[in-house]
């Protein structure tokens, strides 16, 4: 956990980073709590999606699918805990799952540091979160939701430029090898 | 143990993961009036193959009871095919014995209704072996006070003379045969002729006049002109006229059912008798004794003729 190490595979160089002790549960925790206070003061940021931001971060960090899909799991069932009764426990989990496991998929063979990059992919997997979050509603629960509009993509796009700004941040809990 | 590739584990992993919270969902969620949504899911996810099974459990139930499991079916079909002859039968006897109720029960009110004429009721126990002729054998004869030329009626109307006696049957000659006939007249008019068999269904009326108006549906009567039948006995209806010179030819459809006879009365007396309007016999029409009925009461014979006439 405190090592750095390289996957080479073929020609690709894609280095897998790891964090100072803490880091990842740090920042979870407190996109969570910033996730359940902003809105209260602040409504117009509501569309943020701190949880989902973490969660695409450290997928695509780590690079491990399955450490990126417990991750979101985590990250999901405790968003959904903090979003009272009326979120069933595993709304956002396996969303967040989803999310979680492609993000690290994808890590794993694309180089996933630049912005642009970044930018894409966050917006991207926010359309799938969204649409995970839709066919659950429907399928799942049989309620009404509506597919994704122009909201969700300036949402979507929000969340990426948030992202991708964040993401900056959050690399300086890197270690740095 | 299976051994998982490792390249599957995220994979497996994942399908895991969202198994269990897409359970940990169906656990939480309650729909309205379905119960939870676990409960939801499993009754829809079996319920198919309920159905299925259950279908093919009737299937196979149905052709084991059609195909295969048949051997007491046999039996049993032949027990009800019995049962059913023997219904049958019985229903026939009682709709035997129900239709001659009925027709005795016409005797008895026709009897009643004419007590001061002497009568006989008997039973028709044969009729004649060819097409040549049309009669039939009653069960009462001489020794009952049946004498040649007596007449021989229904509540319906007349249906022929007694033509042989014997001592304890009698032939009959209906009015249909070829030499049947009586003398009769058309009841409005009341212009008279006499009407004979031909061996046929229908009565032939001879001698009405071309310029006497006959018209179709005209009740026919005896006159009592013959000696043999009282007056204003019904002998049938007109149901055809053709036009002829110098006389009609008009046909008149029995009154009495001359080919399904089973009781007749047989008037005991060829003294002129008068037989009282429907209106009159009704109303003298009581729970006066006095009637004899085939196969009835002996006892309740009416007064025998004294000195029956030859003809």
């Amino acid at each position: 956990m405190n090592e750095t190490y390289e996957l080479r595979g073929g020609e690709t160089h894609i280095e897998v980073h790891k964090f100072y002790p803490g880091a990842v549960v740090g920042v979870t925790v407190a996109a969570l709590v910033l996730q359940a206070i902003v809105p209260l003061y602040i409504p117009v940021l509501r569309i943020l999606e701190l949880p989902l931001l973490v969660t695409i971060y450290f997928g695509l960090s780590r690079r491990n699918p399955s450490t990126g899909l417990l991750l979101g799991m985590v990250i999901g069932l405790s968003q959904d805990a903090l979003s009272g009764p009326t979120v069933p426990l595993g709304y956002y989990g396996i969303a967040k799952t989803v999310v979680g496991y492609l993000a690290s998929s994808i890590g794993a063979r694309l180089d996933t540091e630049h912005p642009a990059a970044r930018f894409l992919l966050t917006g991207g997997f926010f359309v799938l979160h969204q649409a995970v979050l839709v066919l659950t509603r429907r399928l799942l629960l049989a309620q009404p939701e509506p597919w994704f509009n122009l909201h969700l993509a300036v949402a979507a796009a929000v969340n990426a430029v948030l992202g991708t700004v964040l993401f900056l941040g959050i690399d300086r809990t890197r270690r740095s090898s | 143990m299976v051994a998982i590739p490792s390249r599957h584990k995220s994979l497996v992993l994942l399908t895991v993961v969202l198994t269990v919270q897409v359970l940990m969902l169906a656990v939480q969620i309650k729909r309205d009036s379905r119960g939870r949504l676990i409960r939801v899911w499993a009754i829809s996810g079996v319920s198919p193959f309920e159905r299925g099974g259950a279908w093919g459990f009737a299937k196979i139930r149905n052709v084991w009871i059609h195909y295969f499991a048949l051997q007491t079916t046999s039996r049993q079909n032949e027990a009800l095919r019995a049962e059913n002859d023997a219904l049958k039968l019985s229903i026939m006897h009682l709709q035997s014995r129900a239709a001659e109720a009925d027709r005795l029960a016409g005797l008895l009110s026709f009897r009643q209704a004419h007590a001061e004429v002497p009568m006989l009721g008997a039973r028709v126990i044969g009729a004649s072996a060819g097409m040549a002729s049309r009669t039939i054998e009653l069960d009462r004869g001489e020794r009952d006070g049946i004498r040649r030329n007596m007449a021989v009626i229904t509540p319906d109307g007349a249906v022929g003379k007694v033509i042989e006696t014997y001592r304890d049957t009698s032939q009959v000659l209906l009015l249909t045969d070829k030499d049947g006939g009586a003398g009769a007249m058309l009841m409005e008019s009341r212009i008279q002729s006499p009407v004979s068999g031909a061996g046929e269904p229908l009565l032939t009326m001879k001698y009405v006049a071309a310029d006497d108006q006959v018209s179709l549906g005209e009740k026919v009567v005896t006159s009592g002109m013959d000696k043999i039948f009282p007056r204003d006995v019904p002998l049938g209806t007109v149901v055809e006229v053709k036009p002829g010179n110098p006389f009609k030819q008009v046909r008149v459809q029995p009154a009495a059912k001359l080919d399904r006879l089973e009781e007749v009365i047989v008037l005991l007396t060829q003294d002129p008798i008068e037989f009282k309007k429907e209106s009159e016999a009704q109303n003298t029409q009581t729970s006066q004794p006095g009637a004899t009925v085939p196969g009835g009461n002996q006892n309740a014979l009416p007064t025998q003729p004294s000195a029956p006439g030859k003809p």
